[in-house]
Formats: C-alpha cells, sequence, structure tokens
C-alpha cells in the first residue's frame, strides 16, 4: 500500500528546485558587490559606445574657434559654457571626444573579442577533438604566437598597413581589430582544448556514448554547456587587455588615426598641455580605467560564480 | 631533468625562426625603404646604397644572408645610424633596459607578496581591504597613465624627481614604480588567492590541532605552499615587464632598447628592427623556460616530461 504524505493544514511546502547552471551562476553572482558593480559600469559604458556620440553635445572634430579665441587662445577649462568638461587648444569639445572615445573602446572590447573566438574556438577544437598528430602541430602553433612579443607585433602590423586601405578603414580601427585579435587567442584555444580533452573524458560523456548517443548531440547537450563557463570568464577577463592595447598604441601615435581619438591620443595629445591643463589628461585617465575595472570586476565575478570551485584562482 | 630543460631551450630556436620569418617579411612588405629622406636620392645613389647593402637581392636569400649573420652573432650596419653597427647600439640600450627590467621585477615581488600574504592573514579586514583596493588600482590603470600620473605628482608639483632620463639613481625611482604598478596588484591578488585557498587545507587544520604555533603554521606550512602557484604568474609577468619597459622608457625618455624600435620602424632601419624583435622574442621564451623550469623544481609533485 502506497502512503501518500500530504502537508498538514497550514504547512507550507517549500520547494527546493534548482535554478540551473545559468540561474544558480546567476544567484551568485548577484550576491558579489564588486561583480555588480562591474556589470552595472559595463552596461553604462555599452550604453555610451551605443547611444554616446549621439548625446554629445557637439561632433568630435568640431573646432570651436570663436570660444578658443574668446578664451585667450588655449585649451579651454571646464566647465566652460558649452563645453562642460573644456577643449583641447583646437577648440574640440572634450566631453564629445570622451565619448566617440568610448564608442572606440567599446567596439574594440567586443570585435576583438569577436576575432579571438572566431580563430581561438575553432583551433582549440579541432585540437582537442582530434587530439594526437593534429593536435601537437596547432599547439606548437600556439607556442610560436605566444613566443611573439605582442606589443611589438601589433606596432610593426599597423606600421606596415598604415597606409593601406585596410589601415585606414574605419579610421585604422580595423586594423586594431585584427592585429590585438591575431595576436590574443591562443588563450582562448588552449582553453577550449583542454576543457574538450577533460570533458571527452568525463563519466557523464562516457555514458552518453555508451547509450548511443550521436556525435553531435553529445557536443550540443554536454561538451559546449559545460564548456562555455571558462570561455564566457576568458573572454571578459580579455576586453580589459584588449582595450588596454589600443589604449597603449594610440598613446604611442599609431592606432586611430586624427581627428578621431581614442582615450590614449587623447592623454598622448593632452600631456603637452599637463601643467596648466591636467584635465585632458585626467578625465580619459579615469575613463580608460573605470572601463578596465569594469570588466575585471565583472570577469571575477562570473569566474566565481559560474565554478565555485575555482574561487579566488586564476 | 637535463633532458627536459634541453628540450624545452632548443624549442626556443624553431621559435626564434618563425618570428624572424613573420618579421623578415612584414618589414619587407612596408612600402619605402631605409634610404627614404625628405630629399629623395638620386636614382643612382640609391641603386648603389641597395647593391652595397645587398637590398637589390631577392628576399629569401637576404633573409639567408641574414640569418647567418644572425646565428655566428653579427647583427649586421645600421641602416640609419651609418657609422654604428647594430651590435653597437643594442648593447648600449640592452643594459638600460635589463637594468629597468630587474629593478621593477624586484619591487613587484618586494611589495606584492607580503601584500597579499598580509591580505589573507588580515581576510575581511582593513589588510585585506588595502591590499584589494591596492590590486584594484594597479590592474585598472596603464602603466603610462601611472607613469604620467607620477611625473606630475613627483616631478612637477613635488620636484623630488627628475621627469625623465637616466643619468643616476634618482632617476630610476619613477620609471622602476611605474613599470611594477600592474605587476604588484597581479602579483598581490595571486598570492592572496593562494594563500586563502591553502588556509582551507587539511594539513593546516592538522598542524593546529597537533599544537603547533600559529606564527610558524603560517611560515612554515602556509607561505611556502602557498607560493607554490605564484611562481606560474612570474612567467607572464617577466614577459610583460619586457614589453612594458618599452612603453616606460617612451614615456620617460630613457635610451634603453625600446626607444630605438619606434625608430627603427619608422626608419625602416631594418637590420635593427630584427635583432630587437629577436631579442624581446628570445627574453620572453628564455623567461618561459626559466619559469617552467623553476616551478618544477619547487613542487616536486609536478614531473618533467
Amino acid at each position: 500500500m502506497a502512503t501518500v504524505t500530504r502537508p498538514l493544514p497550514g504547512q507550507v511546502v517549500r520547494e527546493h528546485r534548482s535554478a540551473g547552471l545559468w540561474g544558480d551562476a546567476w544567484g551568485r553572482l548577484r550576491k558579489n558587490r564588486l561583480a555588480v558593480l562591474g556589470l552595472i559600469m559595463v552596461i553604462i559604458l555599452l550604453f555610451l559606445g551605443i547611444f554616446g556620440p549621439f548625446l554629445a553635445p557637439w561632433p568630435y572634430a568640431y573646432q570651436d574657434l570663436k570660444a578658443v579665441v574668446a578664451g585667450g587662445s588655449g585649451p579651454l577649462p571646464p566647465g566652460t559654457p558649452g563645453h562642460p568638461l573644456g577643449t583641447d587648444q583646437l577648440g574640440r569639445d572634450l566631453l564629445s571626444r570622451l565619448l566617440d572615445g568610448a564608442r572606440i573602446s567599446v567596439s574594440v572590447a567586443l570585435v576583438v573579442q569577436l576575432v579571438i573566438l572566431l580563430i581561438g574556438v575553432p583551433i582549440g577544437a579541432l585540437a582537442g577533438w582530434f587530439s594526437g598528430r593534429l593536435d601537437n602541430l596547432l599547439m606548437r602553433f600556439t607556442d610560436i604566437i605566444y613566443a611573439f612579443p605582442d606589443l611589438l607585433f601589433i606596432i610593426i602590423l599597423s606600421v606596415v598597413f598604415r597606409e593601406t586601405a585596410f589601415g585606414r578603414a574605419y579610421d585604422g580601427l580595423l586594423m586594431i581589430f585584427v592585429a590585438i585579435g591575431l595576436t590574443s587567442w591562443v588563450t582562448v584555444s588552449r582553453l577550449v582544448r583542454g576543457q574538450l580533452l577533460s570533458l571527452k573524458e568525463t563519466e557523464f560523456v562516457e555514458a552518453a556514448r555508451a547509450i548511443g548517443v550521436q556525435d553531435r548531440k553529445i557536443i550540443t547537450k554536454h561538451l559546449l554547456p559545460n564548456g562555455v563557463g571558462p570561455i564566457i570568464v576568458a573572454v571578459t577577463l580579455g576586453i580589459p587587455g584588449a582595450i588596454l592595447a589600443e589604449a597603449t598604441l594610440s598613446y604611442i601615435g599609431i592606432g586611430v588615426q586624427p581627428p578621431r581619438a581614442s582615450w590614449g591620443s587623447l592623454i598622448n595629445d593632452g600631456y603637452k598641455y599637463i601643467r596648466s591643463e591636467p584635465h585632458l589628461v585626467l578625465f580619459p585617465a579615469i575613463a580608460i580605467a573605470a572601463a578596465l575595472a569594469s570588466f575585471t570586476f565583472l570577469g571575477d565575478g562570473l569566474r566565481d560564480a559560474l565554478d565555485p570551485k575555482l574561487k579566488g584562482k586564476q | 631533468m637535463i633532458r627536459y630543460v634541453t628540450r624545452r631551450l632548443l624549442w626556443i630556436i624553431p621559435v626564434l625562426f618563425a618570428v624572424s620569418v613573420i618579421t623578415f617579411l612584414l618589414m619587407h612588405a612596408v612600402p619605402g625603404g631605409p634610404w627614404a629622406r625628405e630629399k629623395q636620392l638620386p636614382d643612382a645613389v640609391e641603386a648603389r646604397l641597395n647593391a652595397q647593402y645587398g637590398l637589390d637581392q631577392p628576399l629569401y636569400e637576404q633573409y639567408a644572408r641574414w640569418a647567418v649573420a644572425f646565428a655566428t652573432g653579427d647583427l649586421g650596419p645600421s641602416y640609419r645610424y651609418q657609422d654604428r653597427t647594430v651590435n653597437d647600439i643594442v648593447a648600449d640600450g640592452f643594459w638600460t633596459t635589463v637594468q629597468l627590467g630587474i629593478m621593477a621585477f624586484a619591487l613587484s615581488v618586494i611589495v606584492g607578496i607580503p601584500l597579499g600574504i598580509l591580505a589573507a592573514l588580515g581576510h575581511n579586514r582593513w589588510p585585506d581591504y588595502l591590499t584589494t583596493s591596492v590590486s584594484i588600482l594597479g590592474i585598472a590603470t596603464p602603466s603610462f597613465i601611472l607613469a604620467i600620473m607620477l611625473i606630475v605628482v613627483f616631478s612637477v608639483q613635488l620636484g623630488w624627481f627628475p621627469t625623465g632620463g637616466w643619468k643616476g639613481p634618482e632617476y630610476w625611482v619613477l620609471p622602476t614604480i611605474a613599470l611594477a604598478g600592474f605587476p604588484i596588484a597581479v602579483i598581490a591578488r595571486y598570492t592572496r588567492a593562494s594563500m586563502l585557498e591553502v588556509t582551507r587545507k587539511d594539513y593546516i587544520r592538522t598542524a593546529h590541532s597537533k599544537g603547533v604555533r600559529n606564527q610558524s603554521v603560517v611560515s612554515r606550512h602556509m607561505i611556502r605552499n602557498a607560493l607554490i602557484p605564484v611562481v606560474t604568474i612570474l612567467g607572464p609577468t617577466l614577459a610583460f615587464l619586457v614589453t612594458g619597459s618599452f612603453i616606460i622608457e617612451r614615456v620617460f625618455n630613457i635610451p634603453g632598447m625600446g626607444q630605438f624600435y619606434l625608430n627603427a620602424i619608422a626608419t625602416r632601419d631594418y637590420s635593427l628592427l630584427m635583432a630587437m624583435t629577436m631579442l624581446y622574442a628570445f627574453a620572453v621564451a628564455f623567461l618561459n623556460v626559466v619559469v617552467d623550469v623553476l616551478y618544477a623544481y619547487i613542487d616536486p609533485r609536478i614531473r618533467y616530461s
């Protein structure tokens, strides 16, 4: 005879249900204050990157010469009417240029990671899935890329293609995307390979094989959901690196071509006036620091949330 | 052990070969040549110069000649500084760059590791918050921005240190700090995480329960074990210092190798550019081997294979 337990009148039954991999991860992420801060900052940055130029008071290259002459021909200080953050020595509005710089940084952040995924995931997956000779070959290849001093490679590449149509495309940004992407995909491909190698040996994959699940289904139902977490983390934590590389290149005068300016080139331009007008360096520096910090916080939080075992490790 | 090290060291050769081929091809793909001046040289002069330096020969031949000379330690003549060989130029800047790198490395280890240990011992109290803030700042501040801020505060405002150059110890302070900022943050973070991980281990509980004094648990069990994984990030740290010094040298106007690098690209000084790239690539590859070997040496659980 089956006994059915039913709740007593007035007893509250609380069902404990797991919210699933992503639900659990979101729950953990929400409790991490730094990660939430990072997420909010990332959302603001994305918003500014997409809509900033529409909100900007002036076009980024517009020179308000009248105001500059009236102000004694030099950079205008913050708080000047019409120019809340002041202007550079050519009368270009700093706020508008910062907002355009946000768009550049956001596009660097996203496009470079896309390039990295497009190169890194297939190579890593091939190496991991067909282990053996191909694996060996591909991994030796990543060794070479890894040993290449990446900043130097990006600089050579940018200089080589600077005068070509490719180098000028999208104000020189296309070049930067590709160059940074080409030097940074190795981490992701090694990660994907390692994930595949270890997941292939797990019991649940073996079990799925044993009951005759097709390869395609094993990949989509088992390998991908289990392997995608670390890749998301690596991509998020790779973003600050890409933003930093772009800022550094623009700072040394390679990269975005004038009159467009990224945060790095704004710092380079403003450095000449550092004694009298430190805001020209200060504001872009704050913008870069905020962007780097936001993605680092979010990436750290995601890592802890997606894999609690790895908490605190790299 | 010796076999492992030898194999790893030999592997550097194909890596350098690949780097040299890629750089060589890229470099010659750049429009313009080393003789481009504001005033166009007469064609005959240019042709004679090309012949003199072997630039009129096919690329693979030029590469072969370069490779043979490189293997024997001859880096070739500089195209831009015509009275000097590349060996002289590299020798001039090399030690400055190495000195800057070593000082920054020492500073980041000396500051980063204790910061991380203190943070873990004072977990969720002020030492932890201090370390976390320092590492957030360090990670969020690109080295060139840190360099500019240091110059503004300590050279321009306070006048304590010179703004640039490399003539004595007072010139070394700001560049070293600027270069070490990021590694300090990374090392501190990593040490802290590693220490917290070790704190939860069984052998720590055992040590405590058999009555070992807290101080010796920390110094003999925790720190020694926690530092093992930290060695792994020293590799990326060294690689960062190698390429990072290049930006710092530029900001502080330091006559190291990095200074010549951009000039070499801009003036198409082929031999100088090749030499610089090879040196950087070798430094990165070699330091990686050193760190891997060191790691295996410190942690006997890791086998050389």
